[in-house]
Order: structure tokens, then C-alpha cells, then sequence
């Protein structure tokens, strides 16, 4: 007798279990070629299925992939995610205080957006995802802009109109980060066909979490990306979980997301995520590729949510809670601080001396930041504003909604002072 | 001058901007080398390069993800959808993405794309090539929303909507793509040749968004209306001997208010008639406006006249499609009720 049945997947713990990562097949560093970048995409497909590693358990970067980055730049790369670590904390403290409404930390996973907006050139466009924060800091966004963001305030770059987390940055070539999952993505290739219609050798980024790979949009980006070839990176941040599902859930279980790649004829290659050297060292071969004229590569990042979801959020309720311990890949950043000092560039002081100052710059971008006020405490911005920027040029129907609102405000019948922004 | 009908007029209306502004790119699911489905993009291919004229994967969620792409990086994307009835995949990133991009970051971040679709019915399409989902979209904060009539006002809209900052949806009506259409299955085709907005300037020029039209000034009744539908209120008209204005909106959203309320104050009555579906359709908006701004003027209640609350039936289009006799029978009720 035959019969068919329904899977529903299951994660390998859940809590009070141990926790059980035999599902991943992790070889040793060095161990995975680099190929030619122009090299055709079924030709390498078993770039999808391995996994590229460059720091070994001594801390020694090994193999063809090793991108041999100077000692400064490895020190920047360790401020860059240590900044990163240091910030997400400090807000998610903020958050536990009831300063900010929301966050969402990227702790475990800051290899990926530094070694990658490190590998990247200033031209290139990033479309980011959720956990991506490290991209704004290598660009050099200050500390108090997101802060400013986080807290809706008068130095808000969103005006007060997103919810915490929501960075954008026109002039650093960052799109602005959707709560709609994975809509980027298909985005991101359009600006890199731009990019090729006009002649120009940017290239754009995108990433999105192993769970929204799901959307159809991600198929869209494939698809548009293979069709047109263009020069695209798109990123599938495998860090194994979407708010409770494990990567089971987005179809993790049948095939590694860089496998992926190749269904469509795009080169899929899959790196271990907490490897700063290796997310560096793909980053360029398919940055190299794209710029050659070869066409948009996929990208699997395997790391770890070590953190919550976000701060609403309690992943004690359905993973063991000591699963970030016995993650097999470890911490990208004593990963990295590990190979400094292993090539003699670094030290326990340095690193205590590093943490420290960080620390004191937060707080400094802290003061800074809620000088320019809060959800709660002034200045505050103008609600009127919240009539602006819907169209180019306010249309009649906005400008009498606002009207309303400033007799409710300001009037003759209005409740009582409530802002002391600018007029908008 | 020339005699052109409305796909020749919106060929015509990219052609111009192709050859204006090399940041506009026209692309969507066979508009490049075969020209379109309805032939809106005939020879443009061919005239400017499949770098400015492209076909695409049949994914319209693409199709406008990828737009806005482009838009922020600096070109002026005009996308089709092949169908307004296809639509819908490409929802999350009109609404979540496309409409409101300018206004998430604050000014920082837009895309000016303008998502050009055939829309409405009439033509035997049935429930997935005749929908007129225009009141989904002036539901939604941060989009335009235009529909010409006619070959004329199609160039010149089309022309101001690939020109504007915003992004612009713009409903082609696809029974009058060849010729205005009074509603009457039964009569022969008439073409735009004999129509006086089926004469269009050859070269540039815009038609501003946010103004309404008068089509037929009258003193009895307001008739607000646009796309396919002017021309059956016009036989309507023709048809009751009411002396209505009729006026065509041709945008959505801008709404021109003032034009449309100027005129329900002077005649007191007022009928509103689309092909789309009634409940929570774009005509409640109007009859809502009209009875917040000329409540005092009015004499008589407003009524709608639409598309039945169904979706659009192949075998019944002729009882679906809101036709002179109800618009006329309408006119004739607005008429007889005392205030």
C-alpha cells in the first residue's frame, strides 16, 4: 500500500532539547576552489552545496580563497562589527527602557554586512534587509542618524513617518529597508539594469533572510536577473531562523538557497557567514564577476540569529535557548579578532582598549542623539509634516486635511498646546 | 495635426518621450520586438534599441519591482501590464513600495514610473480581460491616477504622467482603443477618424494632471464620468433629451473638485456613472465629495450608475455593462425627484 503524506517540517530542538546542527555539512577551510569569475554558472554548481571557509579553528586564513586584506584593514573590519554589536545593544537596552519602540539586533550575523560593504565600491547600490545595519556603518552613516531614526525625533531622516530600524540613505547609495519582506530584492536588479542600460559599472546589492526567500519576489529577482544578466549580487541570509520557523520552513530541508542559483543559471555560492575573510573574498569574485560582464550572482550566507527576532519577540518559546552556543560556525567577531591575533596584529588589551572607546562613542551619539528629543519628550516634530512628501507637490485634498489638523492643533478649540516643532 | 486613433496617440505619446528624455525606458510582457499586445508600442523597438525598449518575463510583480529600480537610479521607467485584470501580483509593490517610497524616506528616495494597463470591458474578455480595478488604486496614498477618454487627452495625459515626479497609474480604456463607443454592441464600429479628439498634434505636448474636462456644457444635471463611459453617457444624453453636463474627470487622483462641484452647484443634480463595480467603487468618493460640497445646492439625491456588484460574466456582458439605458433612465429619475 501506497500513500501520500503531508511534511511538515520540524526543526532538529526545540526548547529544553539539545541543541543539534548535524544538518549542516561543514567542510574544512580551504578546502571549497575558486573558480575563474567568469567561469559559466553549471560549471560551478557545486559552489552551492559546499561551503567556502577561509579562517580555520587556529585562526589561520587558508586556501584559494583567502582575499590576503592587509592587517589595517582586518583591524577597521573588527571596529566596523564590534561598532555594529556595541550599537544594537545599546538600543536594544533603549528599547527594555522604553526610549525606542522597537528593534532589532544583528548580533551573530555582523560579518556579512561589513565584509560586504567593505568588498563594495562607494557607487554601488545597497538594498538591505532587516540585520543589515553593518552596511550603514561601513558607509560611514553616524551612529546618531540611526539612533535619531530609531527615536522618531527631530533629526529623524524619516520624519517621524517609520517605525525603528527603517535606515535609508540616498547620498550613501542605501535604499530604504521595507517591512515587506523581500521586495528589494526584484528592486535591486532593477537599479542594476539601470546601471547596465546606462552604461555605467555599478553594481547592486541586496539581501534578504533565508524565510523570505519564499516571496515571490525572490523569483522575480532570479528570474529578471538571469534573464538581463545583470550585475547584481543578491544575498540570502541563511541564519537559520524567521521569527520561529527554522529554515525548514522556507524549503531549507530539500536544497541548500544557493543551490538555488544554478535552477535559474545563476552561479550560487555558499559561504560560511561568520567568516569575515570568506563572506570578503565571494563578495569580490562576484563583484569582479558582475563588473566583467558576467552577470548577477546568489549568494547563501550561513550564520546564526543569535538574537531574537526582535524586541517583540521571545525565542526561549521555540528554540533551545543555548542553540547560539553550540553553533558549529562560532562568533564572527571572535572569529576575526582570533586571526588578528594569530598573525601577531592584535591583542586582548587592544581589543579590552577597542571595546572601550566604543562604548564611550555610543553613549556619546546616545546623549547626542535624545538631545534632539524622543517619542515622549520634546522637541517633537510638527505632526503637520505627516502631509508632505505622500505626492512631489502637495495636491488640494492634503493641503485641506491639513488645514483640519491645524485647527485641531493650533485653533481656537484645540486641546491645548502639544507641539513645539516648526511650523510645517 | 494628425488623425490618429488612441493606440496610434499613445505610440505617438512614448515616441515623443523616448526621443525627449533618455532616461524614459518602456518596458512589459511582449512590447519590444512584437509591439504589444494592443500594439501601443509598434516600431519603438525597432526606432530606439532594446536597451530602451525591452520585452519582459511574465511576472508583473517584476515588472514593477524592477521599475522602481530603475527610477531610483535616475531613469524614467514606463511599464505595461499587459491586462489590468494582471495587475495584482504586482500589488505589494505598487502599494507597500511604489506609492509610498518618496514618502518613507522622507523625500530622499522616489520613482517616477508610470504603469501604463488596458483596462474595462466590452470586448468578450470576461472576468480576467475586462476589470476596471481603478477604485483598488485611488484607494492608495501617494499614487495618480488617470484615464483618458480619447486619442487626444491620451497622448497629452500620458505625456504629463511620464513627466511627473509621481508615480502615475494610467488605465487605457481598450474598447475605445479604435474608436469612441456609445454603448450599443449591435451598431457598426465608428473609428476616431470621425471623432474631433481623434485629432492629435504630432509633437509634444501635455495635458495637466488634476483637470477635469467639460465635454458637454448643460444646465440640468451633472454627469461625472470618464473613460469608456463618456461616450455612453453622451448617447445617454442623446438618448433622454436631458440637458446634462457631462463632465470627463480624466484624472482620479488629483481630483478636480473645484470643476466638478462648481458644476453640481449650478445645476443641482448629479449623476455618477462608472464601469466599474458599485460597492465602495471610485463613485462613492465622488457622490460622497459632491454631497459634502453642495449638499445646499442639491436637488435631488445623487444617483450611481455601474457595473452590477458581480464579477464581470462573459456570456452577459451586455446586461453587465452600464449602458444609455440606465444612465439615461438615471438621468430621467434625478430629474423627477423633488428636493
Amino acid at each position: 500500500m501506497t500513500q501520500s503524506r503531508l511534511h511538515v517540517p520540524h526543526p532538529p530542538a526545540r526548547p529544553g532539547e539539545t541543541p543539534d546542527f548535524s544538518y549542516l555539512k561543514i567542510p574544512p577551510a580551504g578546502s571549497v576552489g575558486r573558480p575563474d569569475t567568469l567561469a559559466p554558472a553549471l560549471q560551478i554548481e557545486a559552489l552551492g552545496t559546499g561551503m567556502v571557509r577561509v579562517l580555520d579553528e587556529q585562526g589561520h586564513a587558508v586556501g584559494p580563497w583567502n582575499p590576503h586584506l592587509e592587517a589595517e584593514e582586518l583591524q577597521i573590519a573588527l571596529r566596523h562589527m564590534l561598532l555594529t554589536r556595541r550599537f544594537d545593544e545599546r538600543m536594544q537596552r533603549m528599547q527594555r527602557q522604553g526610549r525606542i519602540s522597537f528593534y532589532m539586533k544583528s548580533t551573530g550575523e555582523e560579518a556579512v554586512a561589513v565584509a560586504q560593504a567593505m568588498a563594495l565600491r562607494p557607487g554601488d547600490m545597497f538594498f538591505p534587509s532587516y540585520r543589515t545595519q553593518g552596511l550603514f556603518v561601513v558607509r560611514g552613516r553616524s551612529l546618531v542618524d540611526l539612533m535619531c531614526q530609531c527615536l522618531s525625533n527631530t533629526h529623524d531622516m524619516c520624519r517621524g513617518r517609520q517605525m525603528p530600524i527603517m535606515y535609508h540613505w540616498a547620498e550613501g547609495n542605501i535604499f530604504s529597508i521595507s517591512g515587506n519582506l523581500a521586495t528589494q530584492f526584484p528592486q535591486a536588479v532593477g537599479w542594476a539594469m539601470a546601471a547596465a542600460i546606462k552604461g555605467e559599472d555599478h553594481l547592486a546589492a541586496s539581501w534578504i533572510g533565508e524565510g523570505a526567500s519564499a516571496e515571490a519576489d525572490f523569483h522575480h529577482a532570479l528570474t529578471f536577473a538571469a534573464v538581463y544578466q545583470a550585475p547584481v549580487i543578491l544575498n540570502v541570509v541563511n541564519n537559520q531562523w524567521a521569527i520561529s520557523t527554522f529554515q525548514g520552513f522556507a524549503g531549507g530541508e530539500q536544497r541548500t538557497f544557493a543551490q538555488r542559483g544554478p535552477g535559474y543559471g545563476i552561479p550560487g555560492v555558499r559561504v560560511d557567514g561568520n567568516d569575515f575573510l570568506a563572506v570578503y573574498a565571494v563578495t569580490r569574485w562576484a563583484a569582479e564577476r558582475a563588473r566583467s560582464g558576467g552577470g548577477p550572482t546568489l549568494i547563501e550566507h550561513v550564520t546564526y540569529r543569535a538574537a531574537a527576532h526582535s524586541t517583540s519577540d521571545d525565542p526561549s518559546r521555540y528554540r533551545p535557548k543555548e542553540e547560539w552556543q553550540s553553533w558549529p560556525l562560532g562568533d564572527p567577531v571572535v572569529r576575526l579578532k582570533a586571526h588578528l591575533i594569530a598573525l601577531g596584529e592584535w591583542s586582548e588589551e587592544r581589543h579590552a582598549a577597542l571595546e572601550q572607546e566604543l562604548e564611550a562613542h555610543v553613549t556619546a551619539c546616545w546623549k547626542e542623539a535624545v538631545a534632539y528629543g524622543t517619542l515622549t519628550e520634546g522637541p517633537t516634530l510638527d505632526p503637520l509634516s505627516m502631509f508632505e512628501d505622500v505626492f512631489h507637490e502637495m495636491p488640494a485634498h492634503l493641503k485641506r486635511q491639513r488645514e483640519e489638523l491645524r485647527r485641531l492643533l493650533h485653533g481656537p478649540d484645540a486641546a491645548g498646546p502639544r507641539s513645539d516643532g516648526a511650523e510645517g | 495635426m494628425a488623425q490618429m486613433n488612441m493606440v496610434q496617440a499613445i505610440n505617438s505619446a512614448l515616441d515623443v518621450m523616448l526621443g525627449r528624455d533618455p532616461r524614459v525606458v518602456v518596458f512589459g510582457e511582449d512590447v519590444g520586438y512584437f509591439g504589444g499586445v494592443f500594439r501601443c508600442t509598434d516600431g519603438l523597438q525597432r526606432k530606439y534599441g532594446e536597451h530602451r525598449v525591452l520585452d519582459t518575463p511574465i511576472a508583473e510583480g517584476g515588472i514593477i519591482a524592477a521599475a522602481i529600480g530603475m527610477g531610483v537610479n535616475g531613469l524614467r521607467p514606463v511599464a505595461e501590464i499587459q491586462f489590468a485584470d494582471y495587475i495584482y501580483p504586482a500589488f505589494d509593490q505598487i502599494v507597500s513600495e511604489l506609492a509610498r517610497l518618496r514618502y518613507r524616506t522622507a523625500g530622499d528616495l522616489c520613482a517616477p514610473v508610470t504603469i501604463r494597463t488596458p483596462c474595462g470591458g466590452g470586448i468578450r474578455g470576461g472576468q480576467t480581460h475586462s476589470q476596471s480595478p481603478e477604485g483598488v488604486f485611488t484607494h492608495v496614498c501617494g499614487l495618480k491616477v488617470v484615464m483618458p477618454s480619447n486619442p487626444h487627452d491620451a497622448k497629452g495625459l500620458l505625456i504629463s504622467s511620464i513627466e511627473s515626479e509621481d508615480p502615475v497609474l494610467f488605465f487605457e480604456p481598450k474598447r475605445i482603443y479604435n474608436g469612441p463607443f456609445d454603448g450599443d454592441p449591435h451598431k457598426p464600429a465608428v473609428p476616431w477618424s470621425s471623432h474631433p479628439k481623434g485629432e492629435v498634434p504630432d509633437g509634444h505636448y501635455a495635458i495637466p494632471l488634476g483637470k477635469a474636462d467639460i465635454v458637454r456644457p448643460g444646465a440640468a444635471a451633472t454627469l461625472l464620468t470618464y473613460g469608456t463611459m463618456v461616450h455612453v453617457a453622451e448617447a445617454a444624453v442623446r438618448l433622454c433629451g436631458v440637458d446634462a453636463e457631462i463632465i470627463d474627470l480624466r484624472t482620479l487622483v488629483p481630483l478636480d473638485v473645484d470643476m466638478l462641484c462648481t458644476s453640481v452647484c449650478k445645476t443641482g443634480r448629479c449623476v455618477i456613472v462608472h464601469e466599474a463595480t458599485r460597492f465602495s467603487g471610485f463613485g462613492a468618493e465622488l457622490s460622497a465629495t459632491v454631497q459634502e460640497e453642495c449638499f445646499w445646492h442639491l436637488e435631488a439625491p445623487i444617483a450611481r450608475v455601474t457595473g452590477w456588484d458581480t464579477p464581470y460574466p462573459h456570456a452577459f456582458e451586455w446586461d453587465y455593462f452600464p449602458g444609455p439605458a440606465r444612465i439615461a433612465a438615471a438621468l430621467r429619475a434625478v430629474m423627477e425627484s423633488a428636493a
